[in-house]
């Protein structure tokens, strides 16, 4: 009995130890560099073993869920917005800035008369859970050629109109991403111009990564060198300030 | 029965894995009860986001069972993602190793004898007292099951049923969403996998502190085979199961 006493003991004390060295590990140089390349290693193992353009699956109508839950911001109040929202948006401007030959600066009207794709896609939030909507918009991609996006781009940044607890909301993407032909500028959920909630009047689809990557309120796109010098470097308010992965595939 | 170190009891790749998926499992376990608690309810299907919907809703863990010991989803994730790799690559190198040297072959896969009932009920009788001696193979009929389950079922069903909630694992391999049943679940189906091999863990536990633990740990980090010919809790007397 007194070896099954001592054994039990052991068990108990090395689970203690063991959640005494998670936190040490997670405090320490080694372990946050040790997290930020798991990110990496998702990230490198998901685009080694699919196709750079692989699709996200598409879903008939009839899965489409009966309401599409809106997250984080859902009724911004800041820098004009709610005039914006009350004037149906009619003086949104959408641009396109940063490593690019010809900047944009794009009313709805003209984004809504460019090629259009629609999608019916599975959102997941990284808290865990779905919801399954139907949007429309042109794809990211258009915009970029327009503007005749350089090679010297590796990431495009989205830039939002909402503050959230502190301070604005961006995010952002890789080329990889970005040229993807489901990444697009959607002004439309389920037919209808985009619910306050999720993110009127435009919001980010990226369908291969978790719902903060998908940013809402968006008043243009960036295209930039590094996320260096971006917010606090990390690629994203989430990234930033709550210590979310930038790859979020999974 | 073979004189201690004689012979491994457990070969090299089985004690290997075996420690590293115990560290893998715990953190993983631990780690996704935090992630439960940023939203603790489950469904079936492709969507689900509120209560109404949920099969499930899921108590709240509290901070000592969970990885970080306070809610943190971004900190918690950290720690899932990490020993995802060793979980899941482990697993994948043990399956590999276990077919290669004929482990699995020899001491798992179950022959059509030991599916009869009445051996079946002697097996768990046997059990039920506490017996644990068995003349043939390393592993009687339960035991195979037990293993089986696992390492057939439970871990590989952990790995791809996390790989299913995964949007950019999707996009590779759409057929996980078709065999789960949808994302949401194939999230059901993790939490309760996950929960199932807590069970196993705890009758494993059980198990060999009642059958000379020190053994067991011996031939399973050192090698050698320190299976106690007698365990101290077995009955002597393997006559009529009746």
């Amino acid at each position: 009995m007194s070896i099954l006493m001592k054994r039990r003991a052991v068990l108990l004390g090395s689970g203690a130890l063991m959640l005494g060295a998670c936190s040490k590990i997670q405090q320490s140089d080694a372990g946050r560099g040790l997290f930020e390349s798991v990110d990496d290693w998702h990230k490198g193992l998901q685009r080694f073993v699919r196709a750079r353009d692989a699709l996200a699956r598409e879903y008939a109508p009839e899965d489409i869920s009966p309401f599409f839950r809106g997250n984080g911001s859902t009724d911004p109040q800041n820098d004009g917005y709610p005039q914006h929202a009350a004037n149906g948006f009619a003086d949104w401007r959408f641009t396109v800035t940063g490593l690019v030959e010809r900047p944009l600066s794009l009313s709805l009207d003209q984004i809504m008369r460019l090629p259009q794709r629609t999608q019916i896609t599975r959102h997941d939030c990284v808290e865990g859970w779905s919801a399954i909507g139907q949007w429309t918009g042109p794809q990211l991609s258009t915009f970029l050629d327009l503007a005749r996006v350089r090679d010297s781009a590796n990431y495009i940044v989205f830039r939002c109109a909402d503050d959230y607890t502190q301070g604005r909301y961006y995010e952002s993407i890789d080329m990889i991403d970005a040229l993807h032909p489901q990444t697009i500028i959607a002004h439309r959920l389920n037919g209808e111009p985009l619910p306050i909630r999720n993110g009127a009047p435009l919001r980010a689809r990226v369908e291969r990564q978790l719902g903060y990557k998908h940013a809402k309120y968006l008043t243009g796109v960036e295209a930039v060198a590094s996320l260096d010098d971006i917010g606090l470097g990390k690629g994203g308010y989430w990234e930033d300030y709550g210590g979310y992965q930038w790859y979020a595939g999974m | 029965m073979t004189r201690d170190g004689e012979r491994n009891r457990h070969a090299a790749p089985t004690r290997i894995w075996h420690w590293i998926n115990l560290i893998a499992i715990i953190v993983l376990f631990m780690s996704g009860l935090n992630i439960s608690n940023a939203h603790p309810y489950l469904y079936w299907g492709e969507w689900g986001f509120a209560p109404e919907q949920a099969w499930l809703e899921v108590p709240r863990f509290p901070g000592w069972m969970t990885i970080p010991g306070f809610y943190s989803l971004a900190k918690a994730r950290d720690w899932h993602l990490l020993m995802a790799f060793p979980f899941a690559f482990g697993l994948l190198g043990m399956w590999i190793a276990m077919l290669w040297n004929g482990h699995f072959g020899r001491d798992l896969m179950t022959g059509k004898r030991e599916w009869r009932w009445q051996a079946i009920r002697r097996d768990i009788g046997q059990h039920l007292r506490l017996d644990f001696t068995h003349s043939d193979g390393k592993y009687n009929f339960l035991q195979k099951l037990a293993y089986g389950l696992v390492l057939g079922v439970l871990l590989p069903g952990m790995v791809l049923t996390g790989m299913a909630i995964s949007p950019g694992m999707d996009a590779a391999f759409p057929w996980l969403l078709d065999i789960f049943g949808g994302r949401q679940s194939a999230r059901s189906i993790h939490f309760l996998f996950a929960w199932g091999l807590f069970g196993f863990f705890v009758i494993h536990v059980a198990l060999v502190l009642l059958t000379g633990p020190i053994g067991h740990l011996r031939s399973m980090t050192l090698g050698g085979d320190h299976e106690p010919a007698n365990p101290p809790f077995a009955k002597t007397d393997t006559g009529d199961a009746t």
